[in-house]
């Protein structure tokens, strides 16, 4: 073991004898590891533009999302229209732009809020074990048994489709017993290590070794698991929003403009491709950056490049 | 072994007595609820509602209306639907096969294209066929279920018309197998595609570790055939944790069979689950969620006996 990571450590400098040492931090370490992962580095351009173009989306169209046109209903994509029109006139790529506020934000806020929650109960758990352990690992056990989308179609059904305050809170209750898995494992492994017991025996509180050093140590996975938890609640808000019971029309979200073009897929076939072709762009470029996070925050995770 | 399994079907009933309290719970937390349809009908008059929720049992107590649910529930009696007013264990047992028919093609297909697809881009790593197969499977991987579905029917149903949008059958039409193929052919494809990606990304994972263990050079070196070395020695040993990800993959399923049941017009349960949902039709509601809880918990058992049962070194604990 340690001679294989100072070996993998050593070899630039065997290659390069000439190299000045050069100190690093962790971080700095995994950020340089991360470049080095280039379809995750696409991944973050895309992603990047992606938000921004979303975000930017009264500068970059000159449409309307909401304002209909009886004259231009079903134009296929053209100059003006880069994406075609929908069945009542409106300018698709503009209303995928405005629906990437929606799809991109859930996807982040909720997954925030999964982080938040499964982090506090995964530690828990893992730092005072016992009874507290056994208790929250079977509500764990519990609530993964059955699938997230069965609930959210009830809390869909009732709350007659959700707005993105709903969703974001619902989806984000429902999705954080895998991190709380996650965040145990990793507290079980670290609470009896050297420098947690240093730590206890200079006095410090639990609060201080649970926040200043066990927390930190386990931010890494804990990095990786929300940002591919990110790709999972963007394609989950989607497909409620594509049963109807997410975001609601006239506001756009991909999944609900995909709900939309079904019954028009045979005329406009367009209007199925693009809102699911972006659903895909923004899952793709995530998951290509939380597999670079993964090989770049974990240094003996051996890089399978994909 | 015995012991083992008994014992965790035992410790299963506690977990599927938890899930069915916290899915009553949360249905009697949900305002709205099977009278909201008659609010407001002016032919119904608000002492017509509290007759029926009488009749009902829905004026109880929450607890009261569990428990009588549960003891009813244990000896078969699941109650009737509130819309159709048939017996739910009749409907659930009428859907469910149509659903366990999707869903075994599914796994099988799956298994048959991701094993030696798996194998392959394990073997030739880096090769332009694994570069192309790792590519593909990501691509995969990160499709929603319900585009790919809806860019199927685009493809081979409204534009090449070489398959049906919809159903399980052509209607109207006596038993025929190569019309039942053609309509399984593009829900099948929906669901198998991603799950194929996970599993050749597994499987791959799986053999490039075992193809670095000590004992395949030792199979090597005792003068083996490479055939050999790879089917027996190295293939039987990376396809162990297959079978916790066919386990894992189970709830993925059936929210993908939600889906594309949807998407096709497909007779299953999701289809019974969501017409139930849209409805408020709690018995049917939690019949569904029982038995897709306990089918889930089923499938998470099995996959541990049968892992130990192909990996001597983890014992029945």
């Amino acid at each position: 073991m340690a001679t294989l990571r100072s070996s993998r450590l050593l070899a630039p400098a065997v290659a390069h004898p000439g190299t000045a040492y050069r100190e690093r931090g962790q971080w700095q370490m995994a950020f340089e590891r991360f470049l080095e992962h280039r379809l995750a580095v696409a991944g973050i351009v895309v992603l990047a533009l992606l938000a921004l173009l979303s975000a930017l989306a009264p500068l970059v169209s000159p449409y309307n999302p909401e304002k209909t046109n009886l004259l231009l209903i079903f134009e296929s994509p053209s100059l003006s229209h880069p994406m075609g029109t929908d069945s009542l006139g409106r300018d698709l790529a503009t209303r995928i732009l405005y629906g990437g506020r929606v799809s991109l934000s859930v996807g982040v806020l909720a997954i925030a809020v999964a982080i938040t929650l499964g982090t506090l109960i995964g530690g828990l758990a893992g730092f005072y074990g016992r009874w507290i352990d056994a208790v929250l690992m079977r509500v764990v056990d519990m609530m993964l048994s059955f699938p997230r989308l069965f609930l959210l179609i009830l809390f869909g059904v009732f709350f007659k489709g959700m707005t993105l305050g709903v969703i974001v809170v619902v989806l984000g209750v429902l999705s954080w017993m895998p991190t709380s898995r996650l965040v145990r494992a990793t507290f079980l492994s670290l609470k009896h290590r050297d420098f947690v017991e240093a730590a206890r025996c200079v006095g410090a509180r639990n609060r201080d070794i649970i926040t200043r050093h066990i927390l930190p140590n386990s931010l890494a996975p804990i990095i990786v698991a929300a940002t591919l938890g990110v790709a999972g609640a963007i394609i989950t808000e989607s497909t409620l929003s594509f049963l109807g019971l997410g975001i609601q029309p006239p506001t756009p979200s991909w999944g609900n403009m995909l709900k939309d073009a079904t019954s028009e897929m045979n005329q406009a076939p367009w209007t199925a491709i693009f809102p699911g072709l972006f659903i895909f762009l923004a899952v793709v470029s995530i998951n290509f950056i939380g597999d670079g996070l993964r090989d770049a925050l974990d240094p003996k995770h051996v890089t399978k490049r994909t | 072994m015995i012991t083992y399994v008994l014992r965790r079907l035992i410790q299963a009933v506690p977990l599927l007595l938890g899930i069915t309290v916290v899915s009553f719970a949360i249905l009697k937390a949900i305002p709205g609820g099977p009278m909201a349809a008659y609010e407001g009908n002016p032919n119904i008059t608000d002492e017509d509602i509290r007759r029926l929720e009488h009749a009902l049992g829905l004026d109880q107590p929450v607890y009261i209306q569990y428990l009588s649910w549960l003891t009813a529930f244990v000896t078969g009696d699941w109650g009737y639907s509130y819309s159709s007013h048939r017996p739910v264990l009749a409907s659930i047992v009428e859907r469910l096969p149509n659903t366990l028919y999707l869903m075994g093609t599914v796994y099988v297909v799956t298994l048959l294209v991701a094993v030696p697809i798996g194998i392959f881009t394990a073997l030739r790593q880096y090769s332009w066929f694994d570069h192309i197969v790792t590519g593909t499977t990501f691509a995969f991987l990160s499709t929603p279920t319900f585009w790919l579905g809806l860019l199927l029917i685009i493809v081979f149903g409204l534009q090449l018309h070489l398959l049906p949008l919809g159903g399980m059958a052509t209607l109207g039409t006596d038993f025929d197998v190569v019309d039942r193929i053609r309509h399984l052919i593009l829900p099948v494809a929906t669901l198998s595609l991603v799950g194929i990606g996970r599993y050749v990304r597994f499987l791959r994972a799986s053999m490039l570790e075992t193809l670095t263990q000590d004992y395949l050079r030792t199979a090597r070196a005792k003068g083996l055939v490479e055939r050999v070395v790879v089917a027996r020695h190295a293939l039987k040993n990376a396809s162990i944790p297959l079978v916790t990800v066919a386990a894992l993959d189970l709830p993925e399923l059936f929210v993908g069979a939600l889906v594309t049941e949807q998407i096709f017009g497909w007779p299953g349960m999701g289809r019974l689950y969501w017409d139930a949902a849209t409805r408020s039709d709690y018995p049917v509601i939690m019949g569904f969620l029982a038995v897709a809880a306990a089918l889930i918990i089923l499938a998470n058992l099995a996959a541990d006996v049968f892992y130990a049962y192909l990996d001597p070194r983890i014992r029945y604990a």
